[in-house]
């Protein structure tokens, strides 16, 4: 079971938490000038990245609180977790 | 009783205490210390079980995990299949028998207690043999904080099993020290009887305990049977050890046919000889200690057969000198023996060719083609394997983080080179850590071992039986032979994953610990290609099997997954309540009165709410507490219609729908103040929709002045619902003008009650007049029976869930999750009135815009009412039409939709159903029907309000 490093609460076992999908998807400024595909990116299409991804995670059952991280998805090692209000991370 | 094959001194068993068992209804004696297997073997019983397929007799093959034969079932005391015989510690009236491959589960319910313990440590230490011991000496020296665990009953691996020496002294000696040393250091825990069954990510290490098995009947029963430790470690020293492999020939599966290694642990460990006359058949230098022991046991060892040209001119020269017979350049091809050995066939063998065979008589056939280090827990940590061409055996192939292996699990065969191995991991794993080493931390002299000659790499003999290879077993619990994986091969399998998938090979019991190698050796040879490019199959946990119930711990019964009651339950309980579960909670489904049945009390209690009056428990109605400058602008984007609007007093029902516009969640929100709403959700929905509140809030709106917590278990409620609702509550709350005028639908009062505050809100589920109640649960039964009180004139009922479900229904008030499954807006659900059309935005808003939301054949929901009167449609059930000419559209039938809600109905005197149906608001007068037992009823849409669809009850 993995050790997931919450920004707030420090390393905790994996159970505690739940994932959020991509990270960095926003809520779009104006809904109803999209087009109804502009609309379907928004609420269904994701990213499907091999290799490191950013995510959002939540501490549900610690904190609470909802963080981002950079996932590997084929090595599912987490290399950095941030707040949401920090920027992205600039990845190699 | 006498136990022939006993030795008459020797081995770790207590000699002074005799057990009695019961194998296959013969009584038979041992000693404390035995396992099963040995005490069989001392009473001269080799023969186990037959096979699962074949039904071939096979015997114990090995002393520990790895033995493929000695499958038993365990019938006292307390029935337990498939363990093997090599693994079970003999107690005092342990009753067993043999098992055919396939075990029979208990059918009387296991009273033993299971357990599960966490615990975190700077070093785990998996192993308890010289470079385990070695390794957690060093890591104890330095302070680390350090767990030992090892799977047998006493700590000492390999050397319990043979006649080192160390420091002049018998090795057990230096064992001893060590684990007196160990239970001296404070941050040592030591464990034996621990199984370390899983590695996983970071260094987590899942071991089984058994703290009890060992003690049989004898066992206390305030102690957990077996626990699973739970260990968390920087850094994890794998000393596993390794199984030795045996060489596969034609008959290779015979009772009496054991692994050479094994022979040595019975004579040494469990003073039991294997056999009175033995053959050794070897491709390396390590079996030679086991045919000079047993002969210095005093067995006859007729012969040692080494497949090598030259054999080992060393140990060769021992044996001479004992008078034992070296047969080098030879290899056994086969054996004869009906339910046990009596001979080996000895033939010549050449550079790969075998010559005629000579029949050697024996009772025991001792077989070593090598040793395989136990890589299992470092494979399961994902490191890779590399194939040693000298060893002939996989071996760990590069450093793991955090995780290293040491002694013979990483090929390191010779005593003292695993002790200083042992000591060298530990050293790197503590300077990993940045804890310096003690100072003092000396190891044990051993002698320099003699270099061995090298070992021959030998999958197996080739097959001059005429048997084609289906006689010689690669995996004997699976039957399964060198002819199976040439028919896999064959076939056209490249991968060892698919040839073993085909073949079954390593899906047994002991998941391939002698077999698996052994294919890949074949597999590779029948392939042409190198064993390195075969590889192994992927070792997955656990490494032994472990029980379910271990597993489950106390997580069972009860205890499995909390059950949340509410402050009335005693008396729910007491009034004979009959309870369902919703989600964690337990709720009074109906009170049947004596004499009733679900659906007779059901009718009662909806009649009353509907002409009198009835109290439910709605305390587990899901509510949150939204409080903050910003609470509104909060609820305005999360709910499809305009709660910012709401006066402080007054109460709203609201929809919530995810992004995509479907319906997730309903309930009403009571404004408490400018900056403050109560927010009710479903009973299901609370924990979700407060999570949602979360999501948005810290995700998208971190900018909202607003914080969300639950109170759903701060106040209880209670639905007063029915036209004498009015009476009660003006009788139990004086302070209150109850008048419609003065307190009108859809607004909320507080009082108090005896100085107890008490909230009152005009909300309805069910169409009736009604008084919601709110108060804190510590005053909930004494309020409940001031209500009971109050309403005895007017035959207060209370009613539970069902009587809710019925009274809603009638109403058409769908239950999200049950009339809704995610793909259901709120025009779908006829609620297009709750979508505010003035608000610019809110959650979900954009898709009710899409074209596909727009379809006049969404599923819709309406009101079915069976034709007949009589049929209470299940739910769930489809619902189909009859083309134009009245007949059945042809196979695939369309379906309609589904019944999503159905009952009796005491006010409309027939039953009745709620349904999703394409285009149903369209049909709405139309017969469809619905496929039942073999027949369609005819059932009439309506709309989806059948009782009161003016609304003039709601104010009495």
């Amino acid at each position: 079971m993995q050790l997931i490093a919450c920004p707030w609460c420090g390393p905790r076992e994996e159970v505690e938490f739940s994932y959020g999908g991509q990270a960095h998807v926003p809520y779009p400024d104006s809904p109803a000038e999209l087009s109804d595909e502009e609309w379907a990116h928004y609420v269904f299409f994701r990213d499907n990245t091999k290799g490191r991804f950013a995510e959002r995670w939540n501490h549900n059952a610690g904190c609470r609180r909802w963080f981002n991280a950079i996932r590997d998805t084929t090595t599912y090692r987490f290399e950095s977790v941030y707040r949401l209000d920090d920027p992205k991370p600039v990845t190699p | 009783m006498s136990t022939p094959f006993r030795t008459p001194s020797g081995g770790r068993i207590d000699r002074a205490t005799t057990v009695e068992f019961t194998f296959e209804g013969q009584t038979l004696t041992g000693h404390p210390g035995d396992t099963l297997a040995s005490a069989l073997l001392a009473n001269g019983r080799h023969q186990v079980a037959t096979s699962i397929k074949l039904g071939r007799p096979r015997g114990i093959a090995a002393a520990w995990a790895e033995d493929p034969g000695g499958l038993v079932q365990i019938e006292e005391p307390f029935p337990e299949p498939m363990l093997l015989a090599s693994t079970v510690e003999l107690s005092d009236g342990l009753v067993a028998h043999g098992l055919p491959g396939q075990g029979r589960l208990a059918d009387v319910p296991d009273s033993a207690r299971y357990d599960a313990v966490h615990h975190h440590v700077d070093v785990l230490v998996v192993g308890a043999g010289p470079a385990g011991l070695a390794a957690a000496l060093t890591a104890a020296r330095a302070g680390a904080r350090v767990a030992l665990v090892d799977e047998q009953s006493e700590a000492g691996g390999s050397l319990l099993s043979g006649t080192e020496r160390l420091d002049d002294a018998p090795a057990l000696q230096w064992v001893a020290a060590a684990v007196a040393e160990l239970a001296a250091s404070p941050e040592v825990l030591h464990l034996q009887r621990t199984t370390a069954f899983g590695s996983y990510d970071d260094g987590f290490v899942l071991a089984l305990e058994r703290r009890t098995d060992h003690l049989g009947a004898a066992a206390p029963k305030h102690v957990s049977r077996q626990r699973v430790w739970r260990i968390r470690a920087r850094a994890i020293v794998v000393a596993t050890g390794a199984h030795e492999r045996p060489v596969v020939f034609a008959d290779n599966d015979r009772p009496g046919i054991m692994l050479a290694g094994a022979a040595r642990t019975f004579l040494h460990r469990y003073g039991v000889l294997p056999g009175r006359d033995a053959v050794v058949f070897t491709t390396n230098d390590s079996a030679y200690d086991a045919a000079l022991d047993l002969h210095r046991a005093g067995v006859q060892v007729q012969a040692v057969v080494d497949a090598r040209p030259e054999g080992s001119p060393r140990r060769r020269e021992d044996c001479e000198l004992a008078g034992i017979r070296v047969l080098s350049g030879a290899v056994v091809t086969g054996t004869q023996g009906v339910e046990r050995v009596t001979h080996a066939l000895v033939a010549p063998f050449a550079d790969g060719e075998v010559g005629a065979s000579t029949a050697i008589g024996c009772d025991l056939l001792l077989v070593s083609g090598g040793w395989n280090p136990a890589v299992h827990l470092y494979s399961q940590a994902r490191g890779r394997l590399r194939y040693d061409d000298a060893l002939g055996a996989f071996v760990p192939g590069e450093d793991l983080d955090g995780l290293s292996v040491t002694g013979s699990a990483a090929g390191v065969l010779d005593l003292p080179g695993c002790l200083a191995d042992g000591q060298r991991r530990a050293r790197a794993a503590l300077t990993a850590l940045a804890i310096p080493p003690a100072g003092e931390d000396r190891l044990p002299a051993a002698p320099e071992p003699a270099v061995p000659a090298a070992p021959l790499v030998l999958w197996r003999v080739p097959d001059t039986s005429g048997a084609d290879g289906s006689t010689s077993f690669v995996d004997l619990q699976r039957d399964a032979t060198v002819a199976d994986i040439a028919r896999a091969v064959g076939a056209g399998l490249r991968s060892i994953e698919h040839v073993k998938r085909y073949t079954t090979i390593g899906t047994a019991h002991d998941q391939g610990k002698t077999s698996g190698v052994l294919t890949s050796g074949i597999t590779a040879e029948l392939l042409g290609i190198p064993v390195q490019d075969t590889g192994t199959t992927t070792f997955r946990p656990p490494y032994t099997p472990v029980a379910f119930a271990a597993l489950a711990g106390r997580d069972r019964g009860r205890l499995f997954d909390p059950e949340r009651v509410t402050a009335l339950h005693e008396w729910h309980v007491a009034a004979g309540a009959v309870f369902e579960d919703v989600g964690q909670w337990k709720r009074p489904r109906h009170y049947p009165q004596p004499g009733e049945d679900m659906a007779a009390a059901v009718l009662r209690e909806c009649a009353a709410a509907r002409t009198g009056v009835g109290i439910l428990d709605g305390s587990t109605l899901g509510k949150i507490d939204v409080q903050g400058a910003d609470a509104a602008v909060l609820l305005d984007r999360l709910y499809t219609n305009l709660m910012s609007s709401l006066k402080v007093g007054s109460v709203r029902y609201g929809v919530m729908c995810g992004v995509d516009g479907m319906v997730i969640d309903d309930g009403t929100v009571l404004r408490l103040a400018e900056d403050r709403f109560l927010v009710l959700t479903t009973t299901g929905g609370a924990a979700k929709v407060l999570d949602w509140m979360e999501e948005w809030v810290q995700t998208e709106w971190p900018d909202l002045r607003v914080h969300c917590t639950s109170v759903t278990e701060q106040w209880v409620t209670f639905p007063v619902v029915g036209p004498r609702s009015r009476d009660v509550i003006g009788a139990v709350f004086p302070d209150v003008d109850v008048t419609n005028e003065a307190f009108p639908f859809m607004t909320w009062r507080d009082t108090t009650l005896d100085g107890v505050p008490v909230r009152l809100a005009r909300i309805s589920f069910s169409g009736e007049l009604a008084y919601e109640v709110y108060v804190n649960p510590w005053y909930a039964i004494a309020v409940w029976q001031r209500l009971l009180e109050a309403g005895r004139p007017y035959g207060i009922t209370p009613y539970g869930t069902e009587t809710m479900h019925v009274l809603r229904a009638e109403k058409g008030y769908p239950i999200i999750g049950q009339d809704t499954d995610g793909t259901v807006s709120p025009h779908d659900l006829g609620m297009a009135w709750a979508v505010s059309k003035k608000k610019p935005d809110f959650v979900g808003k954009r898709s009710f815009a899409r074209v596909e939301n727009q379809n006049p054949l969404r599923k819709q929901l309406v009101g079915l009412l069976p034709v007949d009167r009589e049929t209470v449609l299940p739910e769930g059930s489809q619902i189909v039409e009859f083309l134009a000419d009245g007949q059945l559209p042809p196979p695939p039938v369309p379906m309609l939709g589904h019944v999503t809600s159905s009952y009796r109905s005491a006010e409309l005197a027939r039953p009745f159903a709620l349904a999703l149906v394409r285009g149903g608001r369209e049909r709405i007068g139309e017969t469809v029907h619905v496929p039942l037992n073999g027949t369609l009823v005819p059932v009439e849409v309506t709309g989806s309000v059948l009782v009161d669809p003016e609304g003039a009850r709601r104010d009495g």
